[in-house]
């Protein structure tokens, strides 16, 4: 089976990106909005076709295979080289279609969102800049290869976030993006060093299919109770805790909202953000085996603490985007604990599949909710919840398939969601009963605050608007349209048959009594929302009063920017960095020119000798043979 | 006329070309044509070398040796192997850059391209010399007319400045030669003649004792350019002053120097030394990696925040050359080389800010992107590059000295690593606030806004710069592996 056209995937939206970024002067808006669109649309056909070939006809022995092309990039070592290439499996193809959809949405979307905007060219040069960076991401055969795109697709963030560039608050989340993920890309970093100084590779094929003796060789160094190689692992689960905003490096996400909608839409909800769920399950063998699945564990707290947390600050939020963005970190919270407790073979495997499954759901109706938001703000101008209101007369389209999209990620019966959070339940169930329990609590809650948004968006009075608010162009409800049919539709996809953690298809069924438990738990919340936010009234406002200070800790997301900002302006920046910048100067320099100094006095006192004056020459020059002639004297009498 | 020489002939008939310019264009177009030739000589060695390469397996090749000092056994000797090749197309590339980038300033008489000009020759015959001697001779050559340069035609404190510098140097450059007089007259350990020639010297078995005095004075003779801690405060202040084709040959092209002696001759000459003394130095350089990078954050002058940046980036080069293995080494190079271009560029930017706005203090500036369009997307892409962004150069002189340095069997060395490439994300931190405060943000004055766009020499100056850096980042593998064949004799003799 020969599937190396796939190179065409990423090599488009590189050529657009070189493009458009080489002439952004020269090429007027509408045809760099055409060519970004058409590009991504072949790029989005190319992994249909590829998704479809493949799953359907790549198996062998009832084995998903796997290919792999690549060529060597750098050699470091003897024993250390590192390749470019692509690995094709069934997780990388599912993601190849993932980012490729969301990818054209949003760039048929942007032609609405960002018309007569200054740098149109500039914003889909960047956009086809992340499209490639992360497809090279999902692709990569290596440790190393994906430290490269997980780096660029970093820098496309920082560049996307920090698109409105003249803005203040846009620059500084920009900043804190990059920075905050740089540092969780330090312990991926050493991670990989530790892995492969271990393994002697950094290939994922070479990686996964490990035998347990040469795991145990390589675990008997200990470090703190742990073995070294399983604190290699720890660091590079901590690079997947930075760049999919897990805690507590999740402070990141809520700021990078000051990008554009589409943005959100594509890299802070869709793609970006589950870079970290895909590296743990790119190296799920090697988490698994490790040590009994020791770091499996951590992965499941991490995913399950992120998820509740995260699902508690979404419901205090009052910017629209802003609960998304914690919407979106609770529901990453749901693929990695998915992740976490999920065992390797068969139907133990569940977990496996349910993550890479609301993976792709998520996906779908998270960008639907992201789209949508950014038609209202289109329209009004606004990302606060408090100025809107009775938004479904003006804008029908928006309205309903945000309704989708809210059903969808509620877990409402039939809807894509409500599939693949049921597996991720089952999952939990079946291995964690505590993160089972918490996990049943964080579908509630997403239900209240995702139709707490709904409520508050399209219905309740009408707010003053500028103008009229109107539906928005065909560009931008087109998407719309295409991604609500996936939310609802997206469910009914075999996962089990296509993915699963040893590449073997098996059948999953729906666990009845989980689903009525969960579903329930979800219409409370909707049916909650809709006693508190259908109508204007004082519930609200009663409630925050009863909670009372855990309101005002939650509303502050918990001062967890505070304690960042302190850690950062007053450690690190007033204490460390200015403490260094004096001693250079005061001490080091100081001393620097202190030998000088002492130099200049030295030669000052004695600089009265050379005076210029025959006679005083003379007169040491006669000395001077007196002294030897008694010297000389001296040495000859002896 | 052979044509390694050639490289030492070209800038100094320039420089008698310009001593007959008559006026201010002509010492330019002389200085351009001159620099213009050096670059494309630098070209064709690249190709010259890798074509003989495949037929020639000495060390060095285009060797050539002549007495001109007999009574001290004194060659001219030249020759060059990878890492010469690589450090001299650097050399060409950003002397000519900044040729390129001075063209419109106007108050830079000829005398400035003179001394401009005679400073590459030096550093040029330093790169091609295989001789102790004559080696130490060009590394003053190209020292000296730095005082010059900083002295006379620089800006605010420049005595001050120039003379820190210069004495600094010196100084250094007197332990350097108490180090190669003691290497000299350690030449005939095993009965043969005095010689300064590295590689009969490389066949002689210096006793251990002298080896371990000798090599703290060569190290640190050639680190105190290659700013070790806690020798590097010449280079902020030095920085600042000069003006700005003299920042980028300096930072760029004379630090490295450092390096690179450090590598040819102390670690080559010296082995065992190096061997004894390499977790003291390896200290020194990994608090200067941190410590720089820290100096970075608080700094309020652009070109102090580039000159603690470049404190940082060129002590892990020292930093990965005391990790004594191949792959660190290639790290050590491709470092030297990526960090020339890359300081070169952000010099050269800072200096058309400055040109512009008259002032570097980043708390007066905001905004410029806005309006100099071409300028600020090159600040940000070379600010991304810096701080080791995949696809630009310096990722992969870094990822191969944190590989190289990791894989140190030894558990100090690899701890002493982590702490290290911990300083990647201190990088990031002063390189963002620089960037996000600079170029993007609010207009910081509403007199900025006519502020002239970059004229057609200023971007054939940063383009020259910004290919190198693409190129290795995008396709490094034929550079390293050139680099690695001419490690490895070097590297034999730590074994």
């Amino acid at each position: 089976m020969n599937i190396s056209y796939i190179i065409l995937v990423p090599l488009i939206p590189l050529a657009l990106f070189v493009l458009l970024g080489l002439f952004s002067k020269k090429i007027p808006p509408s045809i760099a909005g055409w060519i970004g669109s058409l590009g991504l649309g072949t790029a989005f056909v190319l992994s249909l076709y590829t998704a479809y070939h493949y799953f359907l006809g790549a198996k062998l022995d009832g084995v998903y295979q796997t290919f792999t092309y690549k060529s060597t990039w750098i050699i470091f070592s003897d024993k250390l080289h590192m390749d470019m290439g692509m690995l094709i499996d069934p997780i990388s193809v599912m993601m190849l279609v993932v980012v490729t959809t969301i990818s054209f949405m949003v760039h048929v979307y942007s032609r609405g969102y960002m018309k007569g905007d200054d740098g149109y060219t500039r914003f889909f040069s960047y956009l086809a800049l992340f499209s490639f960076s992360m497809l090279g991401l999902v692709l990569a055969t290596n440790l190393f290869q994906m430290y490269i795109f997980w780096e660029l697709v970093g820098a496309s963030s920082f560049l996307l976030i920090g698109y409105y560039y003249t803005k203040p608050s846009a620059v500084a989340a920009a900043k804190k993006a990059f920075i905050v993920t740089r540092f969780a890309d330090l312990g991926f970093l050493i991670g990989i060093l530790v892995v492969s100084y271990y393994s002697g590779s950094f290939d994922f094929g070479e990686l996964n299919s490990l035998d347990g003796n040469v795991i145990t060789n390589w675990t008997a160094t200990s470090f703190m109770g742990l073995s070294v190689f399983t604190w290699g692992l720890i660091l590079i689960f901590m690079g997947g805790v930075g760049k999919s905003a897990m805690m507590p490096f999740h402070i990141w996400l809520p700021d990078a909202m000051e990008g554009p909608t589409p943005v959100s839409a594509l890299i802070h909800a869709a793609t970006m953000v589950v870079a970290g769920v895909y590296l743990v399950a790119r190296l799920f063998p090697l988490f698994y085996f490790v040590e009994d699945g020791f770091v499996l564990s951590i992965v499941a707290y991490i995913g399950a603490i992120s998820s509740l947390v995260a699902a508690v600050i979404a419901i205090t939020q009052t910017d629209i985007k802003r609960v998304l963005a914690f919407s979106t970190m609770s529901q990453i919270g749901y693929m990695m604990l998915a992740l976490g407790v999920s065992k390797y073979e068969g139907h133990e495997g569940l977990g496996y599949m349910a993550s890479m499954f609301h993976l792709f759901t998520h996906a779908m109706f998270k960008a639907l909710l992201f789209l949508g938001a950014g038609s209202v703000i289109h329209a009004i101008h606004s990302n606060e919840l408090a100025d809107m209101g009775g938004l479904r007369k003006y804008m029908p389209i928006t309205h309903i398939t945000f309704l989708i999209a809210a059903l969808s990620i509620a877990g409402f019966p039939g809807f894509a969601g409500f599939f693949s959070k049921d597996e991720i339940l089952a999952a939990a169930f079946e291995n964690n009963r505590l993160i089972y329990v918490s996990s049943v609590i964080v579908a509630g809650l997403t239900a209240f605050y995702m139709f707490r948004l709904y409520f508050g968006i399209f219905w309740g009075k009408d707010k003053k608007y500028e103008h009229t608010p109107h539906e928005s162009p065909l560009t931008m409800t087109i998407p719309l349209i295409f991604l609500a049919f996936m939310s609802v539709f997206g469910g009914y996809i075999p996962f089990s048959e296509f993915i699963s953690a040893d590449l073997k298809s098996f059948t999953s069924h729906l666990d009845l009594p989980l689903a009525v438990i969960a579903s329930t738990v979800g219409i409370i919340g909707i049916c909650l929302a809709y006693v508190f936010y259908k109508k204007e009234n004082n519930l609200s406002e009663k409630a925050t009063q009863l909670f009372g200070a855990f309101y005002q800790w939650t509303f502050h997301k918990f001062y967890f920017d505070e304690i960042y900002l302190f850690i950062t302006k007053k450690i690190i920046f007033g204490i460390l960095a200015a403490a260094i910048a004096w001693f250079d100067k005061y001490v080091v320099d100081a001393f620097m020119i202190g030998v000088g100094n002492v130099t200049m006095a030295f030669s000052n006192q004695i600089k009265g000798i050379q005076s210029g004056k025959v006679q005083d020459y003379a007169m040491a020059f006669v000395g001077g043979v007196v002294v030897l002639a008694m010297v000389v004297f001296y040495i000859w009498i002896n | 006329m052979d044509i390694l020489s050639l490289f030492v002939i070209v800038p100094i008939l320039t420089v008698l070309a310009l001593i007959f310019a008559k006026n201010l264009k002509q010492a330019r177009i002389v200085s351009l044509i001159g620099m213009a030739i050096q670059f494309a000589m630098a070209i064709n060695l690249i190709f010259a070398y890798i074509k003989e390469r495949a037929v020639n397996t000495d060390i060095m090749v285009f060797t050539k040796d002549v007495l001109w000092f007999g009574t001290f056994n004194i060659h001219y000797s030249i020759g060059v192997d990878a890492i010469s090749v690589v450090m001299i197309a650097l050399t060409a590339i950003v002397v000519l850059a900044g040729v390129f980038i001075s063209w419109q300033i106007d108050d830079l008489p000829k005398e400035f391209f003179v001394s401009l000009i005679t400073l590459s020759a030096g550093v040029f015959g330093f790169f091609i010399s295989t001789d102790l001697f004559t080696m130490f001779v060009f590394y003053e050559i190209a020292v000296i007319p730095m005082y010059l340069l900083i002295g006379i035609w620089g800006s605010g404190p420049k005595e001050n400045s120039a003379m820190k510098l210069t004495l600094m140097l010196m100084g250094a450059s007197a332990l350097l030669s108490v180090g190669i007089f003691g290497i000299y007259f350690n030449s005939n350990a095993d009965g043969g003649p005095l010689t300064f020639n590295i590689f009969e010297i490389a066949q002689v078995h210096i006793p251990v004792a002298a080896q371990n005095i000798f090599f703290p004075l060569v190290f640190i003779g050639f680190a105190v350019i290659g700013a070790l801690f806690p020798f590097h405060t010449w280079s902020p202040s030095g920085h600042a002053s000069a003006p700005t084709a003299v920042s980028m040959l300096h930072a760029g092209v004379l630090m490295k120097l450092g390096g690179y002696g450090v590598f040819r001759i102390a670690m080559y000459l010296l082995p065992l030394g190096a061997l004894s003394w390499t977790n003291f130095f390896l200290i020194l350089s990994a608090i200067g990696v941190i410590y720089g990078a820290f100096g970075a954050i608080m700094q309020k002058d652009l070109k102090y925040v580039n000159a603690y940046a470049s404190v940082s980036h060129l002590s892990l080069v020292l930093f990965a050359l005391l990790m004594l293995n191949k792959t660190a080494w290639t790290g050590a190079i491709i470092q030297s080389l990526s960090h020339g271009l890359l300081t070169a560029l952000f010099f050269a930017l800072i200096g058309m800010v400055y040109g512009r706005t008259h002032t570097r203090e980043i708390a007066k500036l905001g905004g410029i992107m806005k309006i100099l369009p071409f300028i600020g997307a090159v600040y940000v892409i070379t600010g991304l590059a810096y701080l080791g962004l995949p696809g630009f150069s310096g990722f992969v002189a870094e990822m191969n000295i944190f590989v190289g340095a990791f894989e140190h069997p030894d558990m100090f060395h690899r701890i002493i690593t982590i702490v290290v490439i911990s300083s990647i994300v201190v990088t990031s931190v002063y390189i963002l606030r620089m960037v996000g405060k600079i170029m993007m943000g609010p207009l910081a004055d509403e007199t900025y806004k006519d502020l002239p766009k970059a004229t057609w020499f200023e971007k054939v100056g940063l383009v020259l710069l910004m290919i190198p850096v693409l190129f290795i980042g995008t396709m490094p593998l034929g550079l390293s592996e050139m680099i690695k064949a001419s490690i490895q004799p070097f590297l034999e003799r730590l074994l």
